[in-house]
């Protein structure tokens, strides 16, 4: 009992952080922090609660963000609708890359979507609509259900933060529903799944397709925030980045891959005026390091101190 | 007169593409064939084979640039030198994953190769390292129908050699047995008094001397760059895909046989020349998921 009240505390408390941030922290960074925050939250549905290890999410997040800035921009479809017809396009795409790359499994599944997801680059390396290395500039934030005005930062950043809060709840239902059991059983034992009936492939697809629908969200977010879509939003290293995020905070527990994405984020920020270049060797050490000495993440470490402390009481 | 165009491509463009289409067909067969003997013997697919290629090219580079040695010498000390480094990295790092899901030795890989690239860039810049063809492979022979430019020649030729030989040891000698048994059971090779971890280690030296070497020739057809390896190791991962991991002689084919595609496609409709692999996979999936040459495990 005393552990619901507990937790119960811990979220009202993160809940109240993020209402009052922006007023002591710069929103556009907050803002960024929280799209990737939902990004790997998305992302970790598949990795930490279906054991699949997509290499290819970052074509979700772009092609929701080159949807969304393209209605926005060139068509003047009102802000709303735009970042839900990002959603609908990554959806889409997820439907088609979760259906390819289900016939193939583990590291080949990784394998597939990195190469999808580099096919996505290609394709929009040239086509006409996505500005090729120019990408989308000068994005309206345009009004929110015709009365919000988005250009403020700190009005936007609370729009944001209820976008991300609603992904947030919509996985933590997914992941407590029977459905997110099922799911967990296909990570532990994809075998023993099949043989109790469930049709894995169709729970595998569901579980891709969703995870994209909020990668996606995540994306045509960030593309509002910030009012440019580049092919970075594309490249393999924001796929890379997401897989980290994830890894680092800790894949398979609800809030891992929210603070994995804020020191990520942070970490971003703070270095690249520092140390230039080198910040990808940075990130490159801190996957070695994860993989070899912290697989469970920052958060998986801080639960198992934890146990072990109230466990040593008892 | 001669037939001198097809589909309005002359004959000697043609071929001129296909023989360079053919050359990265040997760098794809190399990349590939270095991937799955690693996969085979170590469960793990080494994300790092791009960042590896690169250090073979840029060694190569700083061997003639600096130490003004023959192009020869580099051909030999270049691969060995990323063999060796193959070697640290297999000890140091990647025996530690043997016990847990090899996705980690993807993404313990994938850090590694983020943080060779990061460390090369910040050496080199991104943009190509100046690089000449050495002077005895300059020039080109002519058959008649096209200029065969002689280095292309050499690269398809070590390649041949290379790719045969190691298909050789592995599929023809008692070695490649042991090998091919520590693939299926190593307790029980070991159990027969092979010593499984040093053979281990080998084979990932040897799989990423093969990516060093792919380097060295790759040097003076294209751009040394620091970027160079990681757009190759996606399209790489595609041909993997494609052929299926299980056969030896079925990476070294797939690898040509797509970069011969490529060569093509470049000629008839080039828009399409960086993408085609991709799309091949895609049908390959949907018509054959386990890969051409794969075995559904």
């Amino acid at each position: 009992m005393s552990n619901a009240r507990f937790r119960l505390a811990g979220c009202g408390f993160l809940l109240a952080l993020g209402l009052l941030a922006p007023w002591f922290i710069y929103p556009v960074f907050l803002m960024n922090a929280l799209c990737f925050a939902l990004f790997a939250c998305a992302f970790n549905l598949l990795l930490g609660y279906t054991g699949l290890l997509s290499f290819g999410h970052a074509a979700f997040f772009g092609t929701a963000a080159y949807t969304t800035g393209y209605l926005a921009k060139v068509m003047g479809i009102s802000t709303g609708l735009a970042i839900l017809a990002g959603v609908a396009a990554a959806l889409l795409l997820g439907a088609i890359f979760g259906g390819l790359s289900i016939r193939r499994q583990g590291i080949y599944f990784a394998m597939i979507t990195l190469a999808l997801a580099q096919l996505i680059f290609f394709v929009y390396l040239q086509a006409p609509f996505t500005g090729g290395e120019d990408g989308l500039q000068a994005i309206p934030r345009g009004k929110l259900l015709w009365v919000i005005k988005l250009e403020n930062d700190r009005t936007l950043y609370y729009v944001v933060f209820a976008i991300f809060l609603i992904g947030f709840l919509l996985i933590y239902r997914t992941i407590h529903s029977p459905f997110g059991q099922v799911l967990k059983a296909i990570r532990e034992n994809e075998a023993r799944a099949v043989s109790l009936g469930y049709d894995v492939n169709k729970y595998k697809l569901m579980a891709f397709v969703l995870s994209a629908g909020l990668a996606g969200l995540a994306g045509s977010t960030n593309a509002i925030v910030f009012t440019f879509v580049t092919l970075t939003d594309v490249d393999w290293h924001t796929s890379g980045d997401v897989v980290l995020m994830t890894l680092l905070g800790g894949m398979g527990s609800i809030f891992g891959p929210v603070v994995g994405a804020f020191s990520i984020v942070t970490l971003e920020s703070k270095l690249s005026d520092k140390v230039g270049s080198l910040v990808t060797v940075i990130i490159g050490a801190i996957f070695v390091i994860c993989v070899l000495l912290f697989r469970r993440g920052i958060v998986g470490e801080i639960q198992g101190l934890y146990r072990r402390v109230v466990g040593s009481r008892a | 007169m001669l037939m001198s165009e097809i589909f309005g491509v002359p004959i000697a463009a043609l071929f001129g593409q296909l023989v360079l289409g053919l050359v990265n067909g040997c760098f794809y067969a190399m990349l590939s064939l270095g991937l799955a003997i690693i996969f085979g013997m170590l469960n793990i697919i080494n994300f790092a084979h791009g960042a590896l290629y690169m250090m073979g090219a840029i060694f190569t580079w700083f061997l003639l640039d600096s130490w003004n040695i023959s192009w020869w010498w580099a051909l030999l000390l270049a691969p060995l030198a990323v063999g060796i480094f193959g070697v640290v990295v297999e000890r140091l790092l990647l025996k530690r994953l043997y016990k847990v899901d090899p996705l980690y030795g993807l993404l313990l890989t994938f850090g590694l190769a983020l943080m060779i690239e990061g460390l090369f860039l910040h050496k080199y810049g991104s943009s190509g390292l100046p690089y000449d063809i050495p002077e005895v492979f300059q020039g080109a022979l002519n058959l008649g129908f096209m200029f065969l430019p002689k280095y292309r020649a050499i690269v398809v030729g070590v390649t041949l050699v290379v790719c045969f030989t190691t298909w050789f040891v592995i599929e023809r000698t008692q070695l490649g047995a042991y090998l091919r048994a520590g693939t299926e059971n190593p307790p029980l090779v070991q159990a027969f008094g092979i010593n499984v971890p040093v053979m281990i280690t080998l084979t990932y030296a040897i799989g990423v001397a093969l990516a060093g070497l792919a380097g060295v020739l790759a040097a003076p057809t294209i751009q040394v760059s620091p970027l160079m390896g990681s757009n190759l190791i996606i399209v790489v991962f595609a041909v993997v895909v494609i052929g299926g991991m299980g056969s030896i002689l079925g990476s070294i084919l797939t690898g040509l046989g797509l970069g011969l595609i490529e060569g093509l496609t470049k000629v008839f409709y080039s828009q399409a020349s960086n993408t085609v692999v991709f799309m091949i996979m895609v049908l390959v999936l949907l018509v054959r998921p386990a890969g051409l040459f794969g075995r559904e495990k």
